[in-house]
């Protein structure tokens, strides 16, 4: 299992706009490149990544193999209410790797 | 003697022969091994898929970039919206497209009025030196976008497997 990092305020006032940043431990190989012994190393890529807040999506992103390897993304969402916060990572081949983080909302 | 004198010229004009043969044939290999790139047509292409016949128009989104990149294997890339993000009013996608990675299309971005501010900040890969665009969808279905050229050194895509 791959590792995930997550960084989310703890604490956060209603209303606040807050950032979040997550980065997932995956080599994102592309497909593109060949080993040492010319042998095409097969395509292995996180295509989709979405933020779900108390059970809605607030943001997605599509990646293709431009992305670098181990995907990193930042971005900004509204301290709505208390709850968790779940990051869902989506190869390829549609395994998923989850994470979450809880927020604390005053 | 003009025998003597003959000689060495033949062998020069077959060596010249032989060796633009192979020039010509180890350059056409080199092309075919290569993958196929994206070209400026192609990253019109998926810009057109993505837009559609809508206008594109320059402004309110800003991509930051370095202009110079040493390592094309991870260039940190920021993108903007101006854009007040309520309901009404806010950013649906943001699409980042490239000139001469093997693929045009980098990421695309969801947005949502609950994202508060439309800004989006990632780690890409550059296999050359190009012009990188991003692209924004509007909640009124208006396109802006910006472009940077990047000079990249040392190019993604090629580095040696340890």
């Amino acid at each position: 299992m791959a590792r995930a990092l997550i960084n989310v305020p703890r604490k956060a006032r209603r209303g606040d706009v807050i950032e979040i940043k997550t980065l997932l431990s995956h080599p994102m190989e592309t497909g593109y490149r060949r080993d040492n012994v010319g042998n095409p190393i097969p395509r292995d890529i996180i295509s989709r990544f979405v933020c779900i807040y108390n059970g809605t999506e607030v943001f997605q992103a599509d990646l293709f193999p431009a992305v670098a390897a181990n995907p990193f993304l930042s971005f900004f969402t509204v301290a709505t209410e208390s709850g968790t916060l779940e990051f869902r990572w989506t190869d390829d081949h549609g395994n998923t790797q989850t994470a979450s983080a809880s927020i604390e909302v005053e | 003697m003009e025998n003597i004198a003959h000689q060495p010229a033949t062998r020069r004009v077959l060596l010249t022969a032989v060796g633009s043969f192979i020039g010509y044939f180890g350059v056409a290999s080199t092309f075919a091994l290569r993958p196929a790139i994206a070209t400026p047509a192609s990253m019109a292409a998926a810009i057109r898929e993505a837009v559609g016949e809508a206008a594109l128009h320059q402004g309110r989104v800003k991509l930051e970039i370095p202009p110079l990149v040493e390592n094309g294997n991870t260039v940190s890339m920021t993108i903007s919206v101006d854009s007040p993000m309520t309901e009404l009013d806010h950013v649906r996608s943001i699409h980042i497209f490239n000139e001469k990675n093997p693929q045009p299309n980098v990421t695309t971005f969801h947005l949502t009025p609950r994202v508060g501010r439309a800004r989006v900040s990632t780690r890409i890969r550059l296999a050359d030196s190009q012009k990188i665009v991003a692209i924004a969808r509007l909640s009124d279905d208006s396109y802006w976008y910006d472009s940077v050229d990047v000079m990249v050194t040392l190019a993604a895509c090629l580095e040696d497997l340890r």
